[in-house]
């Protein structure tokens, strides 16, 4: 064998592999799928949406569950939102490069990277201990702000980044001031790219159940909340308390709610890569 | 206010950046309403140089001056001095045209905007008149709700002019504004620049040689960092004083 028929032979090879191993991820989300899709796609009717939880599994809903995750996931992006965005410009454009301004940013990438229930533990102590909230939907919704902040304040970055050295300078010289060129010209260059990062840091929090349970939220709430003030569930807690009951119908509700719960996941991935798609079109430097 | 009065000085200026001194010692005086082009090797400071007229090196860290810059006889780094006055006093036109992606429109009047002026009919009657000038209205008068980013390269440079004229400098920086331009577009940038000298001082960073040949009063040899010789266009392009200047502009080197 020639060595360039070994060279072509090696990079088959490798082609091959990479086949394998791209379909293995996919492999398994299909299978996640289809399992889940065909346990719980029967059990979802209005009812199933619209009810209450109950003791008897074919009674239970997951109202409160769903308005709970609604509750939070418009509370936490409130929150985060105008922090995130506000620190991101802070660090990108203004903050001059310091050895404060280095530490800040390392620590910044370090609570990205904080497990979700050191949060919660952090939310019970500073919110529900200490701001004496208890288990109520502003407490959870501060601790899971606390979760995405860093993400949001990463992905600000990114997308500010991104806007033209040359745009700044255009706008510099023709007399703005910092926050008029940062006001008018960075952040409608860079809003689609932050916006996109908001919605993912939120399908994040969307799942996470860990922190909340934490925090204190109820796993049977017989009541939709009607403000921030009151106690509250959410679809994954809902999903971890059905599969922890041994009877076999739980486990199809449990199903159910994972399906919606992918659903609102799906959903709001799909606006943060449509959003991504038109900045891209509408911007070409 | 006579026209042989200059416009613009520097006195004793060295510039550095952290440690690298950028400019060394430069003493020039530029007449009113005239071009002077500045023309050397890259990286022999005449970017730098011209971009202290307007402070726009300001942002750059480890960026610092000593020495004057006088615009009008004022010193343009006294403490007392607004950046924002100034600009509106010194505008400035890059090497890579830089619309905003906004409007025509929106683009032409960005620097009334900021200063506050909200009244329609001012602006669109600054918008028109700048447009006028930089000899574009003609080409986008239909279309000035339409993004300037549709415009092609050469009238996105003369956007950019109109964009500079609308806040009523007296003088106008120019950085290379011909240089990522067709031969078509860069005549029209020419054309442009023998007009607004009627009514602005122009200072233009070069490399092209026949172009500060064509459109300058006066050209400054720049090399590294020093201000090697400064004279009227014809003289220096015909009779160089400085071996490093004939060098240059023969195409012995840069």
């Amino acid at each position: 064998m020639t060595n360039s028929e070994k060279n072509r032979l090696k990079d088959k090879a490798f082609q091959v592999f990479g086949i394998f191993c791209t379909f293995i991820g996919l492999v398994v989300l299909a299978i996640f799928l289809i399992d889940i899709v065909m346990e719980g796609i029967g059990r979802i009717d209005w009812d199933f949406l619209t009810s209450l939880p109950s003791r008897r599994a074919a009674r239970a809903g997951i109202l409160t569950a769903w308005a709970g995750t609604l509750w939070i996931l418009v509370l936490s992006a409130l929150i985060a939102f105008p922090l995130g965005i506000a620190a991101g410009i802070y660090l990108e454009e203004y903050a001059k490069k310091t050895k404060l301004s280095n530490f800040l940013e390392i620590n910044i990438a370090n609570l990205a990277g904080v497990p979700s229930i050191i949060y919660g533990l952090l939310g019970l102590e500073l919110f529900v201990r200490m701001m004496n909230l208890g288990g109520i939907l502003l407490a959870g919704a501060l601790a899971l702000s606390l979760l995405i902040l860093p993400i949001i304040i990463v992905t600000t970055r990114e997308a500010i980044k991104a806007v033209p050295r040359t745009i700044r300078d255009g706008s510099f010289a023709l007399g703005a001031s910092k926050w008029q060129t940062v006001w008018n010209q960075v952040l409608p260059a860079s809003f689609g790219g932050i916006l996109t990062g908001v919605i993912l840091a939120l399908s994040r929090a969307v799942g996470e159940a860990a922190p909340l349970i934490v925090i204190g939220a109820l796993a049977y709430v017989p009541f939709v909340p009607k403000t921030p003030m009151d106690e509250f569930t959410v679809l994954p807690i809902q999903i971890f308390n059905w599969t922890s009951r041994p009877q076999e119908a739980f486990l199809t509700n449990a199903a159910a709610a994972i399906i919606i719960l992918l659903l609102i996941t799906f959903l709001l991935n799909g606006i943060a890569v449509y959003l991504r798609h038109r900045q891209q079109k509408k911007i070409k430097w | 206010m006579t026209k042989r009065q200059s416009k613009l000085e520097a006195i004793n200026l060295d510039a550095y950046y952290g440690d690298f001194q950028a400019l060394k010692n430069i003493n020039i005086a530029m007449e009113e309403k005239a071009v002077t082009a500045f023309i050397g090797p890259s990286g022999c400071g005449k970017s730098t140089f011209l971009r202290t007229f307007n402070r726009m090196n300001d942002y750059i860290d480890g960026f610092r001056t000593e020495g004057q810059i006088l615009l009008d006889g004022r010193d343009i780094y006294a403490t007392d001095v607004r950046v924002d006055e100034l600009r509106k006093e010194v505008g400035m036109v890059f090497q890579k045209p830089n619309p905003f992606p906004k409007t025509i429109f929106e683009n032409v009047v960005y620097g009334l905007k900021i200063q506050g002026i909200k009244d329609k009919k001012t602006l669109q009657e600054t918008c028109e008149k700048s447009l006028q000038q930089a000899a574009l209205w003609n080409e986008v008068k239909d279309k000035l709700d339409k993004s300037a980013l549709a415009l092609s390269g050469g009238q996105q440079q003369r956007l950019c002019i109109a964009r500079a004229l609308a806040i009523q400098p007296s003088v106008i920086l120019m950085d290379e504004p011909a240089s990522a331009l067709d031969p078509i577009s860069t005549a029209k940038i020419e054309e442009l620049i023998y007009e607004l000298k009627k009514d602005y001082t122009i200072v233009i960073v070069t490399h092209n040689m026949q172009q500060a040949g064509r459109v300058s009063d006066h050209t400054a040899f720049f090399y590294m960092g020093e201000l090697v010789e400064y004279a009227k266009t014809k003289t220096m392009f015909t009779s160089p004083k400085d071996t490093r200047t004939q060098n240059y502009i023969t195409g012995r080197f840069g």
